[in-house]
C-alpha cells in the first residue's frame, strides 16, 4: 500500500506541479490589450497591491455582494489556510527550517486542529446554499458538488484522525519525508490521502485554477492610468504599424 | 403608459431577487444584419457562413490567445452566485440566462468541451457541451441582452467582467457573419459618414448654425457653435445625438455657453462628429480603433491643442481607458491637460477658479437627482482621485441648483444600475429588454420622487438620456424628466454681456 501511495503522490505532484505552471504561464504570457480595471481603482502600483491584498485575504468583491456566501467562503478558507500550515509539521523537519519557521508551525499547531470544524463548517454552509438557493443551483454542475464533497471528506477524515481513531503519525512523516516509514492501513487515512492525491490532480484543470486567476485578472489588477500612461501589446502595435 | 407588446414590469418598493425562470427571455431576438454591405463594410462575412462551427470555435481560440481576460474568465469561475442577483436584466426577467454567470456559461460550456481536458473527456461532470446551432442561436439572443455594464464585474471575488465575455461573443458572431443589424449598421455609418446618426456635415452645420441664432434670441449674445475651425484651442467630440435630441441638445448649448464664458476657443469636427464607439459593443479591436482614428486625425488637421469629449457614458470608456491605445501617443497635444478630458472635467475646473456666473436659482423649478452612468462608474475616472467620476459631475450639479439628492445608495457609485440600454441594447427591437432593464433604475426613481420629492433626473450619456426618455412613460413618468448636465449648467450660466429684464448692466464676473 505504501508503494501505491508513493507512486499516487508522486504523479500527483508532478500534474499539480506541472499542470499549474503552464497554467501560470498560459496567464503570463497571453496580453492584455486594453485597460479593463473595474473602477474605482488604485492610480498607483502600491495601490494595486493593496487591492489585491485586500482581495485575497479578506475578499472584498464578494463581502459586498453576499454576506452568507462570504461568511462561509472566508471561514473555509482561512481554516484551510491554518490547517495547511499546521500540516507542514508532517513534510518538514525542524532543523530544516530556520527556527522563526518553526516556531511559528508550532504555533498555529492547536489552532489548526480546531480550524478544521471551520473547514467543514464553511464547506456545509457552501454545500447548503448550492442545494438550497434556486439561482445558484442552476449554475452548479455535477462536478461542482462534487468539489464541495471532496474537501468535505477530506477535512472530515482529517478531523477523525485528529480526535477520533489516532493513526500513527510518526510512520506518516517518516513516509512523506522519505525515511523508510511505512504508512499506517487506517481506513480515514487511506480516504484521506486518496482524496488530497485526487485533489492535486485535478487542480490544474478544474475551477480550482481561480487560485492563480484571481492573480491575473486584469480588472483587479491593473493599474487605473490609460491617460497618463500609453498601453500597448505586441499584436496591437504590429496592426498599428501595418496599417499606417 | 405606452403601449407594449410584453408585460411591463410594475415598479414595487423594492426590486426584489426573483425566482428563476427558463427561458422567459429566450424569443427575443433583435434583427441580425440583412444587408450583407453591414457586415463586409466592418471586415466580416457578408452572411452565416456555412462552416460556421468550426470557424466560431477558431475564433473563440484566437481570442483567448490574445485577451488574457477571455481565457482567465473562462478558467477561473467556481460558481459561487455571487453575480446571480446583480443583472438588471436578470431582476426583471427571472431568465437564468441573463444572470451573469448564466451568461457566461453559455460561451464557457463550448470552451470547455472543446478546449479543457475535462471538458473532452467529462462533459457531463463539468457542464461542458457541444456547439450547437441552438446554442450559437442562444449565443446571440443572449449576448445581445447583456449591456456591458460591468456592475457584475464589482460583485465577483475574481472580478470576472461579463462584458469582457460578451464582447468576445459578440466578435464570434460577427467574424462567422451571424451580426447585430442595430450595431453593425451604425458603425458602418461611422466609417462612412462620420457619426452614428448618418448625419452629412451641411446638416451638422444647419443645426448649428440655429443654435447661434437661439442663442442671440434668448440672451443677445453670440455664443459660437464652431465646426471645424483650424487652429482652435480644444477639439470637443460630442455624442451625434448632442446634435439633436431632447434632451442631449440642452446639454450642447450648455457645452456652449461655458466655452464662450471661459474664453476659450474651441470646435467641433464633421469627420468626428461622434463620441460613441460602437467598436466595443462588438468586441472588435480592428472596428474599434479605425473609429478612434477619425479622433486623432481630427485633432491633427485642425490643430488643436486639447481634447475634450461631451456627455456621453460607453464613448467616454473608450476615451479615458482605451483612446491613448488605440490612436496615441497624443505627444502633440498641450500635455499640461489630461488626453482626453471630459466635459465635467473641463466645467469644474473653470466653477472652481471662479470662472463661471452661476445662478443657481435659475434651476429652482427641480429637484435633482443624478443617474450613474455605468461605464462612467465602473470603467473610468475624472480627476485626479478614484471615484472623482462619482464626485466632479454632483460637483458641477450641486454648482448650478439648489436643489439635489442622491437615489438609494445602493443604486449610485459603482453599485449603479445601468439605464437597460446601453452596450448596443438601444434599439426598438430589443424594447422589452430595455424595458425590464430599467426597472431597478425607475424603482429607484420612482422612491426618490416619493420620498424626497425629486422631480428630474440628471445624467452624462446620450444612451442613458434617449433609453429614459423612451422607457420613462412604461412606467408612469414623463419623458423629460431626464436632463443632461450641462443643460442645467446652461440653465445656471449668466452670459457676460447677457441681456436681463429690465437693466442693461453689464455682469462682471470675477470674484
Amino acid at each position: 500500500m505504501s508503494f501505491f501511495f508513493a507512486l499516487l503522490f508522486i504523479l500527483a505532484s508532478l500534474v499539480f506541479v506541472v499542470g499549474l505552471t503552464l497554467k501560470i504561464i498560459q496567464y503570463a504570457k497571453t496580453p492584455v490589450p486594453l485597460k479593463i480595471v473595474t473602477t474605482p481603482a488604485p492610480v498607483t502600483k502600491s495601490g494595486v497591491v493593496l487591492r489585491m491584498f485586500r482581495e485575497v485575504v479578506f475578499f472584498e468583491s464578494l463581502f459586498k455582494s453576499t454576506k452568507w456566501t462570504w461568511i462561509f467562503s472566508w471561514v473555509f478558507h482561512m481554516a484551510l489556510l491554518l490547517v495547511l500550515i499546521r500540516h507542514l509539521r508532517y513534510f518538514i523537519e525542524p532543523d530544516a527550517v530556520p527556527a522563526v519557521v518553526w516556531t511559528l508551525i508550532e504555533l498555529v499547531q492547536p489552532f489548526g486542529m480546531y480550524a478544521g470544524f471551520g473547514m467543514v463548517l464553511g464547506l456545509v454552509g457552501l454545500f447548503l446554499r448550492r442545494v438550497l438557493v434556486d439561482r445558484v443551483r442552476y449554475i452548479s454542475a455535477p462536478s461542482d458538488y462534487l468539489m464541495l464533497l471532496m474537501l468535505g471528506f477530506i477535512g472530515f477524515s482529517g478531523l477523525m484522525m485528529t480526535f477520533v481513531v489516532h493513526t500513527d503519525i510518526v510512520a506518516i512523516k517518516q513516509f512523506f519525508t522519505f525515511n523508510g516509514g511505512q504508512l499506517p492501513a487506517d481506513f480515514p487515512l487511506i480516504i484521506h490521502l486518496s482524496l488530497v492525491a485526487l485533489l492535486m490532480l485535478i487542480f490544474p484543470f478544474s475551477k480550482l485554477l481561480h487560485v492563480p486567476g484571481i492573480f491575473f485578472s486584469p480588472t483587479r489588477n491593473q493599474v487605473d492610468n490609460p491617460r497618463e500612461k500609453r498601453h500597448i501589446v505586441p499584436w496591437a502595435k504590429a496592426l498599428e504599424e501595418e496599417q499606417n | 403608459m405606452a403601449k407594449a407588446e410584453f408585460d411591463v414590469p410594475e415598479l414595487q418598493e423594492y426590486v426584489d431577487v426573483p425566482e428563476v425562470e427558463e427561458g422567459t427571455m429566450a424569443h427575443v431576438k433583435s434583427f441580425v444584419v440583412t444587408k450583407p454591405e453591414h457586415n463586409t463594410d466592418l471586415g466580416f462575412p457578408g452572411e452565416l457562413v456555412e462552416d460556421w462551427h468550426d470557424k466560431a470555435l477558431e475564433k473563440l481560440d484566437d481570442l483567448r490567445g490574445r485577451y488574457r481576460s477571455l481565457q482567465v474568465f473562462l478558467d477561473a469561475c467556481v460558481k459561487c452566485g455571487s453575480c446571480t442577483d446583480k443583472c438588471q436584466y436578470f431582476l426583471s426577467t427571472k431568465d437564468p440566462k441573463n444572470m451573469p454567470v448564466g451568461r457566461q456559461d453559455l460561451l464557457r460550456k463550448v470552451y470547455r468541451r472543446y478546449f479543457t481536458f475535462a471538458g473532452k473527456y467529462f462533459p457531463k461532470l463539468v457542464g461542458a457541451e457541444d456547439l450547437t446551432r441552438e446554442t450559437l442561436d442562444d449565443w446571440y439572443n443572449y449576448y445581445h441582452q447583456c449591456s456591458q455594464c460591468r456592475r457584475c464585474s464589482v460583485f465577483c471575488p475574481y472580478g470576472i467582467d461579463t462584458a469582457e465575455i460578451s464582447m468576445a461573443a459578440r466578435e464570434i458572431l460577427d467574424s462567422i457573419g451571424y451580426g447585430q443589424k442595430y450595431c453593425n449598421e451604425i458603425i458602418a455609418k461611422v466609417h462612412k459618414i462620420g457619426n452614428n446618426l448618418g448625419l452629412p456635415g451641411p446638416a451638422i452645420e444647419n443645426t448649428l448654425e440655429g443654435l447661434e441664432e437661439d442663442m442671440v434670441d434668448d440672451f443677445g449674445v453670440e455664443v459660437k457653435f464652431p465646426l471645424d475651425v483650424k487652429g482652435a484651442e480644444v477639439l470637443l467630440v460630442t455624442p451625434s445625438a448632442d446634435f439633436f435630441v431632447e434632451p442631449h441638445v440642452d446639454g450642447l448649448i450648455g457645452y456652449g455657453k461655458v466655452f464662450h464664458e471661459a474664453g476659450i476657443s474651441w470646435t467641433m469636427s464633421t469627420t468626428a462628429s461622434e463620441a460613441g464607439n460602437f467598436g466595443m459593443f462588438i468586441g472588435s479591436y480592428e472596428n474599434m480603433r479605425r473609429v478612434a482614428l477619425r479622433v486623432r486625425e481630427a485633432a491633427l488637421e485642425l490643430g488643436v491643442k486639447r481634447i475634450v469629449f461631451g456627455e456621453c457614458g460607453h464613448a467616454w470608456r473608450v476615451a479615458y481607458a482605451f483612446l491613448n491605445t488605440l490612436a496615441g501617443p497624443f505627444d502633440f497635444l498641450d500635455p499640461d491637460y489630461p488626453v482626453p478630458q471630459h466635459i465635467c472635467e473641463f466645467t469644474d475646473d473653470l466653477i472652481k477658479e471662479g470662472r463661471l456666473n452661476l445662478d443657481k436659482s435659475q434651476n429652482d423649478d427641480m429637484v435633482l437627482t443624478f443617474h450613474d452612468s455605468c461605464n462612467v462608474a465602473r470603467a473610468t475616472r475624472m480627476g485626479d482621485k478614484p471615484g472623482g467620476q462619482f464626485e466632479i459631475p454632483r460637483n458641477v450639479i450641486k454648482a448650478v441648483c439648489n436643489n439635489y439628492v442622491d437615489m438609494h445608495q445602493d443604486t449610485i457609485g459603482e453599485k449603479t444600475f445601468c439605464c437597460g440600454g446601453g452596450g448596443g441594447l438601444l434599439t426598438d427591437d430589443l424594447m422589452e429588454t430595455r424595458v425590464n432593464g430599467a426597472v431597478p433604475r425607475m424603482t429607484a426613481l420612482q422612491n426618490a420622487m416619493n420620498e424626497k420629492g425629486v422631480t428630474h433626473m440628471a445624467a452624462i450619456c446620450a444612451i442613458c438620456k434617449s433609453q429614459f426618455t423612451k422607457v420613462l412613460p412604461y412606467f408612469g413618468m414623463e419623458m423629460d424628466q431626464i436632463v443632461s448636465v450641462h443643460q442645467l449648467v446652461g440653465n445656471a450660466l449668466i452670459l457676460t454681456t447677457q441681456k436681463s429684464e429690465g437693466d442693461d448692466e453689464e455682469q462682471e464676473n470675477d470674484d
